[in-house]
């Protein structure tokens, strides 16, 4: 393997051997015949294109459809590490949905003045329209992806929480497809848990998640912006397979109190919508007025029970980057333990104390815009150079309240292969978590996201980040 | 089935039987000019008339010979007919309308659109075209390959089926209408040859010179021809088996459904013409006034379908 790094790896230990999770698939891979492998990464490629797993580019000249790369070397995490993630991360879910109905009824964790006012009353995330609203079974985020990176042995952080409309599901599962076309030798010798009934588990989720004063059939609906939106292969995946229909606003509108949609046989109403449209473009009579994305209307329909929409409007105040560092205090609050997942030491720069560490340490820290997502406006200090360092110092210092900063972390690696053999490269990891009033479900595996550069510690798509298979061993 | 689901699927196979159709007339184009040099611009022009390009290839070209129309068919962007334009739409369709189609029927059409957008990356050659041809030709085979093969017989399979007739019956009639005055009997007396180009144009444009042949024993009479082309329920790409086709899988669809629209009455009006009527009767009332009619009514019925299961709000 090329030159080792100081970062944890998680496949091979300082002495070159393999870690425990990885001792039999390295021992497979030590087997094979590297030219073979990098054929049969070619042929995953393929699958891929074949496939149509693509998503478009915000502001790439060409308007064309890309390809997440794929790794073919799989992320391996054993059965104990999953099961003390999995505890850490149905707490923190339960805490950020207990959370919510506070904050849009009695405000108990205000009052208790463990976070401040400020923080909910100015944010732009706080959704006036969900005050004392009483959503469907009580759930706010049917679907949750936490991310999580790994810095050592036993330590693993929480980056950030995606209580709004997580994407990179229909890669978990198929990374996992691929793989089982690929190397479908691997999955006898190994005894990896399965992906694959995620969908149906999500329309199970859905459903039980109806409002009370259901239509009868529970009829479930994808809500899409349509097909250029960066996540449409995503949105048809998941149509497809939960079997259910997979509609556009302009297919949507209100009958009878209901959301209906049109049909070859006219309007049909829907019970359940699992909406990938963002809060703002929802319904152009509550919110931004030249949406033409949502269906007129919903928020009434949705005031009056007639529909459940997943995820419930306004849960984007619960993954606010500035909300994220007062997490902690939250799932203590509300839960009554110790937070089993650690939160990445973030400073505030709306703080002033703060603002002026930040302003002296820049080239040190990962400086991100409160409300940015995907990696864009964001800073990576000891990546960044002097005359980059002395633009976003201005930046910061002309609207501190919109940044957040963090120690750059010693993200862990996982081998990806190259040309010359096993390179190690930084991943981060989002299991995909279902809520419904019946429970908490997580998915035993996730996304890996790898950073395909060399050194690079920026895993997003968008920012030429590829993927990996997440395997979860059952023991 | 949402109605922008059946539009979508309708206009996917809309889209890729007009690139199979287009394909075919650049085929025909190319057997003419490699075998009868001296008369081949003439029918490259009017193989454009059939692609209803005419008038948009000429902003474009002066004239209509072979590495112009060849190129304006097969990959010109802004010529919405093209071979490629075609394909880019029903695979555009096709994503619209991924929940409905099998993995099958999806990864043939998108692979077609792959292999085709690489293929047409550049202009194509003497050497490369026929490869080119017959790649649309395989691939199309594939997709409808697919859909026979892994589709329900539902909703779904009738849309898709409809776009496919509707475009297949209109392509047809476009081929009769351009050559519609070969086929008077007042220029080709009685007993007289046929211009040989014309009828292959228009025999080889519909894949049906092999066909008629069979059928008439080597009998090539422009009487014979339009008789085949419109109403011979055999060959697969005449308007009498179009329409018998579109009759039925509307009749699936008020069946499935259980209601009656207009389009289906529409359909049956314009079917039942094409069974009692007959090509004697048709020359007497003029072959291009039938022609056009047929046209004007198909449009219509495309129109009533459309309206009829909600493809738009």
């Amino acid at each position: 393997m090329e030159n080792p790094t100081p970062f944890f790896d998680e496949m091979l230990g300082p002495d070159n051997g393999a870690r425990p999770p990885y001792e039999a698939y390295h021992r497979w891979f030590e087997g094979e015949d590297r030219r073979d492998l990098i054929r049969k990464s070619g042929e995953a490629e393929r699958f891929f294109r074949r496939t149509g797993i693509t998503f478009n580019v915000y502001g790439a000249a060409d308007a064309d459809e890309r390809l997440i790369p794929f790794d073919i070397v799989p992320r391996i995490i054993s059965g104990r590490e999953w099961a003390r993630l999995t505890r850490g991360i149905e707490q923190r879910v339960r805490a950020i949905n207990a959370f919510l109905h506070d904050i849009y009824h009695r405000q108990e964790i205000i009052r208790a003045g463990r976070i401040p006012i400020e923080l909910i009353a100015k944010n732009d995330a706080f959704l006036k329209a969900m005050i004392g609203l009483e959503p469907p079974g009580g759930v706010y985020t049917h679907i949750v992806g936490i991310d999580l990176v790994r810095v050592a042995e036993d330590q693993f952080y929480v980056l950030e929480d995606n209580a709004r409309t997580p994407s990179g599901v229909s890669y978990m599962l198929e990374n996992r497809e691929t793989m089982l076309q690929v190397f479908p030798e691997l999955f006898g010798r190994i005894k990896v848990r399965g992906v694959g009934d995620y969908p149906l588990a999500l329309r199970r989720s859905l459903g039980a998640s109806m409002p009370r004063h259901a239509s009868g059939d529970g009829a479930v609906a994808v809500l899409t912006p349509g097909i250029h939106n960066s996540a449409y292969f995503e949105h048809a995946f998941l149509a497809d397979h939960m079997g259910v229909e997979l509609v556009e606003g302009s297919d949507l509108r209100v009958v009878d109190g209901k959301i209906a949609m049109r049909t070859t046989r006219g309007y049909k109403p829907i019970d359940v919508l699992y909406r990938r449209v963002d809060d703002d473009f929802l319904d152009p009579l509550s919110f931004n007025p030249d949406s033409l994305l949502g269906v007129p209307g919903i928020m009434d329909v949705y005031r009056a029970g007639g529909i459940t929409i997943a995820n419930a409007p306004g849960t984007g105040i619960a993954d606010d980057k500035a909300i994220y560092s007062y997490m902690p205090e939250i799932v203590e609050f509300y839960t009554g333990e110790k937070p089993l997942l650690e939160n990445v030491p973030t400073w505030r720069c709306s703080e002033a104390d703060a603002l002026a560490y930040v302003l002296d340490h820049l080239d040190e820290l990962v400086v991100k815009e409160v409300h940015g997502s995907g990696g864009y406006g964001m800073l990576v200090g000891p990546a960044a150079s002097k005359k980059e360092l002395a633009a976003f110092r201005a930046k910061l210092k002309s609207r501190p309240a919109n940044y957040i900063a963090q120690p750059t972390l010693a993200l862990s690696t996982v081998p990806i292969l190259t040309k010359a053999g096993l390179a190690p490269r930084h991943v981060d990891l989002r299991p995909f978590v279902l809520v419904s009033p019946n429970g908490i479900e997580i998915t035993p595996g996730g996304l890996t996201r790898v950073a395909l550069k060399k050194g690079s510690l920026v895993v997003n798509s968008s920012q030429g980040g590829g993927t990996k298979d997440t395997w979860v061993l059952e023991e | 089935m949402l109605g922008k689901t059946a539009g979508g699927l309708f206009w996917m196979f809309r889209h890729l039987e007009r690139a199979e159709n287009t394909t075919r007339l650049i085929e025909t184009g190319l057997r003419i000019a490699l075998t009868r040099p001296d008369r081949s611009n003439d029918e490259w022009q009017s193989l454009l008339k059939t692609a209803a390009a005419e008038q948009l290839f000429f902003t474009k070209y002066e004239t209509a010979d072979a590495a112009n129309v060849v190129d304006f068919l097969l990959r010109d962007a802004t010529n919405p007919s093209s071979v490629q334009s075609s394909m880019a739409q029903a695979r555009q369709n096709a994503r619209m309308v991924r929940t409905a189609l099998t993995r099958e029927v999806w990864e043939a059409v998108n692979d077609t659109y792959m292999q085709l957008r690489s293929t047409l990356a550049r202009p194509a050659t003497d050497k490369n075209l026929p490869d080119t041809i017959a790649l649309v030709r395989q691939q199309s085979a594939l997709v409808r390959g697919a859909l026979h093969g892994s589709m329900l017989r539902n909703d779904v399979f009738d849309f898709a089926r409809l776009g496919t007739f509707l475009e297949r019956a209109d392509n047809t009639a476009r081929i009769l209408d351009v050559k519609y005055y070969v086929l008077l009997p007042s220029i080709s007396q009685i007993g007289s040859n046929l211009d040989n180009v014309q009828w292959e144009t228009i025999l080889r444009a519909v894949a049906g010179q092999r066909a008629y042949s069979w059928l008439t024993q080597g009998a090539v009479t422009p009487k014979g021809i339009a008789d085949f082309l419109i109403f011979d329920g055999r060959m697969p790409r005449s308007l009498k088996f179009a329409l018998g086709k579109l009759q039925s899988n509307l009749g699936y669809l008020e069946a499935e459904y259980g209601s009656t629209l207009p389009c289906h009455a529409m359909a049956a009006r314009l079917n039942a013409r094409l069974c009692t009527s007959s090509i004697d009767q048709v020359f007497e009332e003029g072959l291009h006034e039938f022609i056009l009619t047929f046209l004007q009514d198909l449009a219509a019925l495309g129109r009533q379908i459309e309206t009829d299961y909600r493809f738009i709000g």
